[in-house]
């Protein structure tokens, strides 16, 4: 087994943990490369099927090319696809700087959908070389009624057990992805050829390292306009991954408290 | 396996130690030595000790989060990447704190090398210890030792002489030989990458070529095959068992055995999704395989070869660590988990506690948060696991309490027997003529016999006082026990029997035919009754067989009539209540009983301590 096997092998048994031991499962599809990943990992562990709903919480502000991948794949990998909407800006905490209202919509949005369709678990593409505040994160996840994630008493997690039972008004996320590196994605997506929106291929000098909201996510510099050369520039590069995305960068605890108030 | 820089296999190491001892600071320097900071990282962080007015830390670095910087402790085990010459590295910053062990354990246990820090200048402390034990319980092996803040001690080797002498011999009590024990400064960067001139008196490894020193660790293919069964699929036509192989290896064709059931089948196939069809996994595989047999499995259940099962028992011996809340106690009640299975487990008794301080052991009744024992743990099921030595993925488990993993550890069965022989019925073409599930399994499982302990007596002589004492007794030392008597007899089973002497007489034949029912499937039942006619006794007898105990509860008429607890005597005299016991129907003691425990010459404890005797000679499993 090479370092994506072992990766892979461990995914497939979080997600496998996920699947016996929660009752209404459903993954979060944001159309990036990360749940892509997880998708496929599904597919890997299901056996060809993807056994829960596949949820696309819609800011209605994505880029044209991700609706059309989105609407492309949930056919053609012929999944239980559900699109629910966010809640305008207005319904945002107004403290927030600008760019982390326009991500909070997302949190709104998610915890609607959430409610609405009683989840008791959520599977994320997050990982824990993303953003130091992801890093403190748990495969197994659990939040309150309010969506709130409780970093400072977080369940231990050891000998590949995890919390799997909750009390009663709990969920939880899972992240079966969390010890995967931004370069283990672009090589696993390479190996197993998994489809991909193609902004984040160089166009003109720029591509997009990162997808998010179009007024909130900026492209990089790059030249580089294939998956070979994505991965050549990120071995070199120390330029941090979500360097485009506004929210993270707005005042020191902006991330943290988008975090801790349920966004994932 | 390739092992050219590019390809080598990333080493998990944990950084652990006593608060303050330096390990924020540590990993910051590492990874600025190695590299590994995104860009602008270093500036920002300068940047923002300026902002607060703070001289520049390191361990700024890890503190991303604003109520680390507050508090001013690490809270949770954060993953950082950095690589060497060598190979790549993805380094856990485990928390000192003695309120966050539990990160601690959650980072340390996915690790394959520790760095233990102790400064130099405070020496060997309380969490120095405590993790070097946990580490080891954790199975983490590749130990190296750093004494920080030579800097703090003028560099004196000395003082590096002496923290590194007490600190392997606590190793050694432990059974732990560290990999080296080095001299550094992790904020002055003295011996991390290079030697340091102000240490010329130390050439052993410097920090970073002792991470180099250490190896990955080889999969277990070479030992006997456990799959842990995650969930059987039925997405298609296909009915899949799926799970991940701990260790050794699987073909296809070969037979396999899932333990407890104690089912055998053919591998049919190796089924994979995108992957072609494989012949053989190993070890560290997630996989799925179907059956030449359509044979019932479930989660839970171990997959093995039929030559080399696990052991099958209820009842084991564990070391272990508790992160819960509440201490842990003898007698009480959790979830176990080990491997995919769950089930309930009580803690049957407490051997002893162990002082992580200097490893002394001593007898207790509780195991306190964040302490460390040896216990005996007694399911009420069969489970199938490896001593820990053998198989550390099948021989280790997690103990959870209200929804939270509370305890975590490791599997002895010395002095237990396997007791796969006792339940293993291979054959599956043989169609079962009486119970499946011997009498002697159910004993062997519940580690007592089942039995009915027939009380008898007047009314007031103390049946129920002592039935209900003896079932709370007995139940805490982890026996099957049950208490009919009238309260729960009467207002369902007998609802419809009234009180003359016929209604009577049927009420007891029904109470004896459950007694033995009880007792058939391995309860201890302690029926509580007056039960006042020798041939409805006789009856009860009949139905249960040699487990029927006849238990005569005995007290005068004056001394029950002086008790009279309902003021049913007073009542009775007053010709109240027509046919009562004693007064206006006869009672028949009995001729032979098993046991007379006199109550009107002996206080309670004594009774129920003889009750306890009683029980203990008879019931108790003495294989």
């Amino acid at each position: 087994m090479d370092h994506l096997d072992e990766l892979e092998a461990e995914s497939i048994f979080i997600l496998r943990e996920a699947f016996a031991k929660l009752d209404k499962l459903a993954i979060l599809w944001s159309l990036g490369k990360d749940s892509n990943v997880v998708l496929w990992l599904c597919r890997k562990a299901f056996f060809g099927h993807v056994p829960f709903p596949v949820m696309h919480v819609d800011t209605e502000r994505k880029f044209p090319e991700m609706y059309a991948f989105r609407d492309r794949y949930a056919k053609e990998w012929n999944l239980n696809f559900i699109r629910e909407l966010c809640p305008p800006i207005e319904a945002t905490d107004p403290t927030l700087p600008p760019a982390g209202r326009s991500a909070a919509r997302k949190t709104l949005g998610l915890r609607a959908a959430i409610e609405k369709h009683g989840f008791e678990g959520l599977i994320l593409g997050i990982r824990r070389d993303e953003e130091a505040i992801r890093a403190k994160e748990r495969y197994f996840s659990p939040r309150d009624e309010t969506g709130q994630w409780n970093l400072k008493d977080q369940p231990p997690e050891f000998w590949n057990q995890y919390m799997t039972s909750f009390p009663e008004g709990t969920h939880v996320r899972v992240h079966p992805i969390l010890h995967w590196t931004e370069l283990d994605i672009w090589k696993y997506t390479k190996r197993e050829n998994i489809p991909l929106i193609d902004l984040y291929f160089s166009k003109n000098g720029k591509r997009y390292r990162s997808l998010g909201d179009k007024d909130i996510t900026s492209p990089i510099e790059s030249e580089a306009a294939d998956i070979d050369a994505v991965i050549a520039e990120l071995e070199t590069t120390r330029t941090p991954e979500r360097a485009g995305r506004a929210m993270d960068h707005e005042a020191e605890d902006s991330f943290e408290r988008l975090r801790a108030a349920g966004y994932m | 396996m390739r092992q050219d820089k590019q390809d080598a296999r990333q080493l998990k190491i944990v950084i652990v130690g006593h608060v303050d001892h330096g390990k924020s600071t540590l990993v910051g320097r590492l990874i600025h030595e190695t590299g590994a900071l995104p860009e602008g990282r270093f500036e920002a962080i300068k940047a923002q000790s300026e902002r607060r007015g703070m001289p520049f830390e390191w361990a700024f670095l890890m503190d991303a989060i604003q109520a680390e910087r507050d508090q001013g402790i690490t809270i949770d085990t954060t993953q950082i990447r950095f690589r060497t010459e060598r190979r790549p590295y993805v380094i856990i910053d485990a928390p000192g704190h003695k309120e966050f062990l539990k990160n601690m354990v959650t980072g340390a246990a996915s690790a394959e090398a520790a760095l233990l820090l102790i400064d130099a200048h405070e020496g060997v402390q309380e969490q120095s210890r405590r993790h070097g034990y946990l580490l080891s319980l954790l199975g983490v092996r590749q130990v190296a030792v750093l004494v920080n803040k030579m800097d703090l001690v003028g560099y004196s080797a000395d003082r590096f002489g002496q923290v590194a002498e007490e600190y392997r011999a606590y190793l050694k009590g432990l059974g732990v030989e560290p990999s080296c024990i080095i001299p550094i400064s992790a904020r002055e960067g003295d011996n991390m990458t290079a030697h340091s001139g102000r240490m010329p008196w130390y050439q052993g490894p410097t920090a970073l070529q002792a991470l180099d020193g250490f190896e990955t660790l080889p999969r277990p293919f070479e030992r006997p095959l456990r799959m842990p069964v995650q969930d059987v699929y039925k997405f298609d036509q296909r009915r899949i068992i799926a799970g991940r192989i701990e260790s050794g290896s699987l073909e296809v064709g070969q037979e396999v055995i899932f333990s407890p059931s104690n089912k055998t089948a053919r591998i049919r196939s190796i089924e994979a999704w995108q992957a072609g069809t494989p012949e053989t996994v190993r070890a560290g595989q997630s996989v799925g395989v179907t059956l030449d047999e359509q044979i019932f499995v479930e989660r839970g259940e171990v997959m093995s070869h039929v030559a080399d099962a696990p052991q099958e028992t209820n009842v084991f011996k564990a070391r272990l660590f508790w992160l819960g809340r509440n201490a842990l106690e003898q007698g009480a009640r959790y979830t176990l988990k080990l491997g995919t299975l769950e089930t309930e487990v009580t803690v049957e008794a407490i051997e002893r506690v162990i002082d992580t301080d200097d490893l002394s052991a001593k007898a207790a009744t509780r195991i306190e948060r964040n302490g460390a024992g040896e216990v005996v743990l007694r399911t009420r099921r069969l489970l199938a696991l490896d001593e820990h030595e053998e198989n550390p993925a099948t021989g280790r488990f997690v103990l959870v309490e209200n929804h939270m993993p509370v305890g975590g550890g490791i599997v002895s069965m010395e002095g237990y027997p396997d007791q796969r022989h006792l339940v293993t019925v291979r054959s599956t073409n043989i169609t079962a003529v009486g119970h499946a599930v011997t009498r002697e399994a159910r004993t062997a499982r519940n580690g007592h016999k089942g039995g009915v302990l027939w009380f008898t007596g007047l009314s007031g002589a103390g049946k129920s006082t002592l039935a209900l004492a003896l079932e709370r007794e007995l139940f805490a030392k982890g026996y099957l026990v049950y208490v009919l008597d009238g309260d729960n007899v009467r207002g369902g089973l007998n609802k419809d029997l009234g009180f003359g002497p016929e209604a009577r007489a049927e009420n007891i034949r029904r109470i004896g035919e459950v007694a033995a029912l009880f007792a058939d499937a391995g309860f201890l039942v302690i029926s509580s009754f007056i039960s006042p006619y020798r041939a409805d006794r006789e009856r009860a007898k009949e139905a249960a067989g040699a487990a029927f105990h006849e238990i005569y509860v005995k007290a005068s008429l004056e001394a029950c009539e002086d008790r009279d607890p309902k003021g049913l005597y007073r009542r009775a005299r007053q010709g109240e209540i027509a046919e009562f016991t004693g007064i206006s129907s006869p009672y028949e003691p009995p001729e032979a009983a098993e046991l007379v425990v006199p109550t009107d010459e002996l206080p309670v404890e004594e009774c129920l301590g003889m009750l306890m005797r009683y029980v203990g000679e008879r019931f108790q499993n003495t294989r």
